[in-house]
């Protein structure tokens, strides 16, 4: 039995690999554990991944069959358990992050009585809200680390969960519309390079072909100087991440529990989680790890303890669907305008957030306003393009724009939140790090520098003032 | 879009004012004796509140005044406006609740 899970985690080095293969373990780790080296075991770790794939049943064969059968042979691809009495660990929050910490609970660290409370439906939150931009390219060291591992997860994620997410490397173009836009545009590339980040500079000429409809004329309302590009950015779907772990998890006996609200926390007599009390009864836990995203305070405050994260709304729009006319992403640094195009069609807009805190999932007017007339502006063939939806989600934004990652003051509980408007592309690099505390109690390196004691140490990672980059 | 009261202009509608944040924070004090994690919590740990929030907002394209705004986060509703050096008025009957 343990030699089967050991197989099954790690896979070897081929020669066909450029780099590590075991896209949910870093590379460091797999060099220090002993994966499978003999032919032998190779061909018997690929005989459980085949005899796995065709448990879970979802291939080209079989579409093909369903096909042809009406497509009724299709089973429920989780289960909707009650819950039990006791876990041993439970994840509150059923988004990108609390379903990937489960999933890699099980798969990574072979915990296998976990369950994730959501009180409304999976992936009903900011990850089935956002605006799927998966990039890299952050400023300090420390943040370059940790999104650049979580990109990489995301290039073999489709096939680790063999589940498609989508996920395409159209790249990202940030614009820069003046000279000082240039200059810091410049710096932050050289930084990032520094940091092993896929970002080059691209000037005016290079923007125009590679996006059509944007005003590029020298008279443009914002007039665009040049920018830079990364290439291995791009965009993923969203509710294929969700539903893609879900399933994942599900399948090793992970309990995801829908409608199911944590509306308190018990403690042991030295202060440790005991349990939470929920919507649907008490749940004995010995470790509680919370996902939480725009609702991190409210469990921080029934746990008793503070958080230096508030809560804001932001606000997406999809327009009508329309012919192919924008294959990359584009981020405009003078109005914050961004937007990709769906492989439906629509075209997929952001912004920046609303003006001030809030827990109301709609949006307010006047930020509305602003990023839809930057569209009007820098893309004049869209001005009269029609929107289909309109929402928004609540983000919990940190003073330094960057994740609160591991321990809380309360023993047993831990924490990821503090994604803000960014945290769709750090999925499954922020489920790998909460799974990696919970089941061995220490940080994982990566996690360390954001955790909660750097608000008073002083140690900021503060990505916003260094990158200027939201989302 | 928030109708707000300026005290000195009268109702001026949201796109006028700045919000400040969280008001009634007081700075921990004297200096040399307040430890990392007081000065961390009050440079960066804020209430959050899902209910009533006190705060602070500027009339910056008007009178540029600063006032307080006892405002709800869920449903956005202006409970009270009063004067920076005034205490918060007392919690608002059920709207904590939401
Ligand atoms: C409009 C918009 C655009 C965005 N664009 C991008 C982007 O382009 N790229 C990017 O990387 N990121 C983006 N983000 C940010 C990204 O969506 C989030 O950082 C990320 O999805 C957070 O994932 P999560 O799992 O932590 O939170 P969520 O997906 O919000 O999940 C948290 C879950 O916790 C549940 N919950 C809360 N309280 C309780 C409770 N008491 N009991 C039980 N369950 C509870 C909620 O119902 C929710 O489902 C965007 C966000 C928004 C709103
Ligand atoms: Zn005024």
């Amino acid at each position: 039995m343990r030699r089967r899970r050991d197989a099954r985690t790690i896979r070897p080095f081929t020669s066909a690999d450029d780099h590590c293969p075991n896209a949910s373990l870093p590379c460091e780790e797999c060099l220090q554990s002993s994966y499978p080296q003999t032919y032998k075991q190779s061909i018997q770790f690929c005989m459980e991944w085949a005899l796995d794939l065709a448990k879970l049943d979802y291939s080209g064969w079989r579409v093909l069959r369903e096909g042809f059968r009406g497509q009724a042979g299709w089973t429920q691809a989780w289960r909707d358990p009650a819950p039990k009495p006791a876990y041993d660990v439970i994840i509150v929050g059923g988004g990108g992050h609390g379903l990937a910490t489960a999933y890699y609970l099980a798969r990574n660290h072979g915990i296998r009585n976990i369950a994730v409370l959501e009180k409304g439906w999976l992936g009903g939150g900011n990850t089935g809200r956002n605006t799927t931009v998966i990039r890299s390219n952050y400023y300090y060291r420390e943040s370059a680390a940790l999104y650049d591992f979580s990109l990489k997860l995301y290039e073999g994620l489709a096939r680790e969960l063999n589940y498609n997410v989508m996920f395409s490397q159209r790249g990202i173009i940030t614009l820069a519309h003046s000279r000082h836009d240039l200059e810091a545009a410049t710096r932050w590339v050289g930084a990032m390079r520094v940091n092993g980040v896929d970002t080059d500079m691209i000037g005016p000429a290079e923007i125009a072909r590679r996006v059509p409809i944007l005003d590029m004329r020298p008279d443009a309302r914002y007039p665009v100087l040049g920018g830079f590009m990364q290439k291995r950015a791009g965009t993923a779907r969203h509710d294929a991440v969700a539903w893609g772990y879900a399933r994942a998890a599900d399948a090793l006996g992970v309990d995801i529990i829908q409608q199911c609200e944590v509306t308190g926390f018990r403690r042991n007599a030295d202060g440790s989680i005991a349990g939470v009390e929920t919507s649907r009864g008490l749940i004995a836990a010995k470790t509680v790890g919370i996902a939480a995203a725009g609702h991190s305070t409210t469990l921080a405050d029934m746990a008793g303890f503070r958080l230096p994260v508030t809560s804001y709304a932001l606000q997406a729009f999809v327009t009508e669907p329309l012919k192919p006319v924008l294959d990359t992403v584009v981020l405009s640094l003078a109005t914050g305008l961004y937007l990709s195009q769906s492989d439906k069609g629509g075209l997929v807009i952001g912004g920046a957030l609303d003006l001030y805190p809030s827990y109301a999932q709609r949006g307010n007017m006047p930020m509305a306003r602003t990023v839809l007339g930057a569209v009007a502006q820098q893309y004049p063939s869209l001005g009269r393009v029609r929107l289909v939806r309109q929402w928004a989600g609540i983000v919990d934004v940190v003073q330094d724009s960057s994740p609160i990652l591991g321990a809380t003051p309360v023993p047993n509980l831990l924490i990821n939140c503090g994604w803000g408007t960014g945290g769709f592309k750090a999925i499954p690099a922020g489920g790998t790090l909460l799974a990696h505390h919970i089941a061995t109690g220490t940080p994982h390196h990566l996690a360390e520098p954001f955790s909660l004691s750097r608000f008073s140490t002083g140690a900021l990672i503060d990505e916003a003032a260094a990158s200027g980059i939201a989302h | 879009m928030l109708l707000i009261h300026c005290p000195w202009c009268g109702p001026r509608e949201e796109l006028e004012f700045r919000c400040g944040g969280e008001s009634h924070i007081s700075r921990p004090s004297p200096s040399a004796t307040v430890s990392d994690t007081d000065w961390g919590n009050y440079l960066f740990t804020r209430k959050n509140p899902k209910g009533v929030h006190y705060e602070r907002w500027v009339h910056a394209f008007g009178c540029r005044r600063w006032f307080n705004v006892a405002r709800h986060t869920a449903t956005h509703r202006i409970e009270a406006i009063y004067a920076m050096h005034e205490a918060a008025p007392s919690a608002f009957d059920g709207a904590d609740a939401l």
